[in-house]
């Protein structure tokens, strides 16, 4: 018997939607919040080379869960595009807005074209305003889909456990330390119920902070600056041992 | 500019870190050397800027620079600025034509800044010194046109843990400097005063006050380099690097220490005296 030709182009789509899900979900999950001075963005990241959480524009910043390889691609493709329109026009003509657009179409154009293996990420891009009114965060999805989220948002393997955990504890206009101290619980949290705590040297954060008096306001927090914002936490083991 | 599409190609290919070859292979029409002049001298067609002076102290370094851009016998502008950070632990002076000048400035704060977001790391000093003398070397058409730029370009140097000094020729030579150096055409006056005025253990504010004076002798033999503006309160702009980075002092500390190298030159016009041996 020979096998059919015909693939409905709904089969295909969801195929290649569920291939890419797959990727995303065995990775770690990032969240990003605003917090009183900013936009914060959390990741559990055991390597401090490796980054997924990066500096863009000045006030413009990037996260992104799934293959390596993929969104370094989108993140060099964004500070590549990003200082070349800085540079033809002026700094303030960068907008987070035009980057997630490009974004948008770039992934969009490599999902449903049937030459190109669809990317395996999320993406976070965050631009922080002069007001937490004018923070924005868009997310994109590995089919080009932007969603503009407000508040908080979590993508990656568990997002929907930490998505939930963070809206249970999370406030708007909280300080940084407590919005570090909900982001980093949530990661934490697991299926089981269980709390996790993730050892600072494990974590990747860093914040676009609005109050920071350079041009550039993003900013990565160090492991010590991480351990005195957190303060004490409960002994409970680190992942691992 | 490309925007509402789908990122090109050449966007998404792992490549070089340097927004200069960047631009090179997407945009060259962009790039101040690959604009063709017209033959002939184009000197006196834009502004020239002027003296700039850097020392470096215990812990760091200051740069200074007049406000003057001259065009020909006319002051073109009497408060331009011609000290710029690069990044946050180097600065760059110009002196030459002001406005290839001031595109070089911020193509070489672009360069740092881009090699810094894709890398994560920031270039050494010297990775610094040698950048910039690449974007002087590519410029080398357009000076012997007349439109030389020549900087001056210091930077704390978190590795060795103190302020550095280096210095370029229009065919991108690159020299590092030893206490002091000067650029500009009140160069040689603001380096001889320097000659007699610095000291090694100066600190921050004497310093910035050595090359203020500086400055002045610069600007009293030399008719493109501007004076401290009392009228107009125009004084010159002054960048200090330390370990916590660039600070451009504020124009009141810059406005009360040049108030009082004026108020010495009332007693005694040519300056503080050196003693003879």
């Amino acid at each position: 018997m020979s096998m059919p030709f015909y693939v409905s182009p709904e089969q295909l789509m969801k195929d290649r939607a569920d291939f890419a899900r797959k990727g995303i979900a065995r990775g770690r999950s990032v969240v990003v919040l605003q917090y009183a001075d900013g936009i914060l963005f959390v990741s559990e990241n055991p390597s401090a080379a490796l980054h997924k959480i990066s500096e863009i524009y000045d006030r413009i910043a990037f996260a992104a869960v799934g293959r390596y390889n993929e969104f370094e691609n989108l993140r060099i493709a964004g500070v590549r595009l990003a200082d070349m329109r800085g540079y033809s026009y002026d700094r303030r003509d960068v907008t987070g807005r035009g980057l997630a657009n490009a974004y948008a179409q770039t992934l969009g154009a490599i999902f449903s074209s049937g030459g190109e293996k669809p990317y395996e990420v999320e993406l976070f891009v965050g631009e922080v305003g002069d007001s937490a009114a004018d923070d924005q965060i868009y997310r994109l999805t590995y089919d080009g889909q932007v969603a503009d989220e407000h508040g908080f948002a979590a993508m990656g393997g568990s997002a929907e456990k930490v998505a939930t955990h963070i809206k249970e504890h999370y406030q708007p206009g909280q300080p940084l330390d407590a919005a570090l101290r909900v982001a980093v619980d949530a990661l934490g949290s697991t299926e089981t119920g269980a709390e996790r705590t993730i050892p600072v040297e494990s974590l990747e954060v860093a914040v676009l902070d609005r109050t920071r008096n350079q041009q550039r306001k993003f900013k990565r927090l160090s492991d010590p600056e991480l351990a005195s914002l957190l303060g004490e936490r409960s002994a409970l083991p680190p992942e691992g041992s | 500019m490309i925007l509402e599409q789908r990122l090109p190609a050449a966007y998404l290919t792992p490549g070089s870190s340097s927004f200069l070859d960047f631009l090179a292979a997407q945009a060259p029409e962009m790039l101040p050397s690959r604009r063709a002049t017209p033959v002939g001298n184009a000197g006196d067609l834009a502004p020239h800027g002027t003296t700039i002076v850097a020392a470096t102290f215990p812990g760091g370094v200051v740069m200074a620079g007049d406000r003057r851009a001259t065009m020909g016998n006319v002051i073109a502008q009497r408060d331009i600025e011609k000290v710029f950070p690069a990044d946050e632990y180097s600065c760059v002076g110009i002196a030459g034509s002001a406005g290839l000048a001031v595109e070089l400035v911020r193509l070489f704060q672009l360069e740092l800044e881009h090699y810094e977001k894709i890398e994560g790391t920031t270039l050494s000093t010297d990775g610094k010194a040698n950048r910039l003398a690449t974007l002087i070397r590519s410029n080398l058409g357009m000076a012997m046109q007349g439109l030389a730029v020549v900087p001056l370009f210091a930077g704390y140097d978190l590795a060795a843990q103190h302020g550095r000094i280096f210095s370029y020729d229009v065919t991108g030579g690159r020299y590092e400097e030893t206490a002091f150096h000067s650029v500009g055409s009140g160069s040689l006056f603001a380096r001889g005063a320097l000659k007699k005025l610095y000291r090694e253990d100066l600190d921050e504010e004497g310093c910035v006050t050595a090359v203020v004076q500086a400055l002045y002798d610069a600007a009293d033999d030399d008719s493109a380099t501007g004076g401290p503006d009392l009228t107009r309160r125009i004084f010159p702009v002054v960048g200090s690097i330390t370990a916590s980075g660039y600070r451009r002092l504020p124009d009141s500390e810059v406005a009360a220490i040049a108030d009082r190298v004026i108020s010495g030159r009332m007693e005694r016009p040519d300056g503080p005296a050196a003693p003879l041996t």
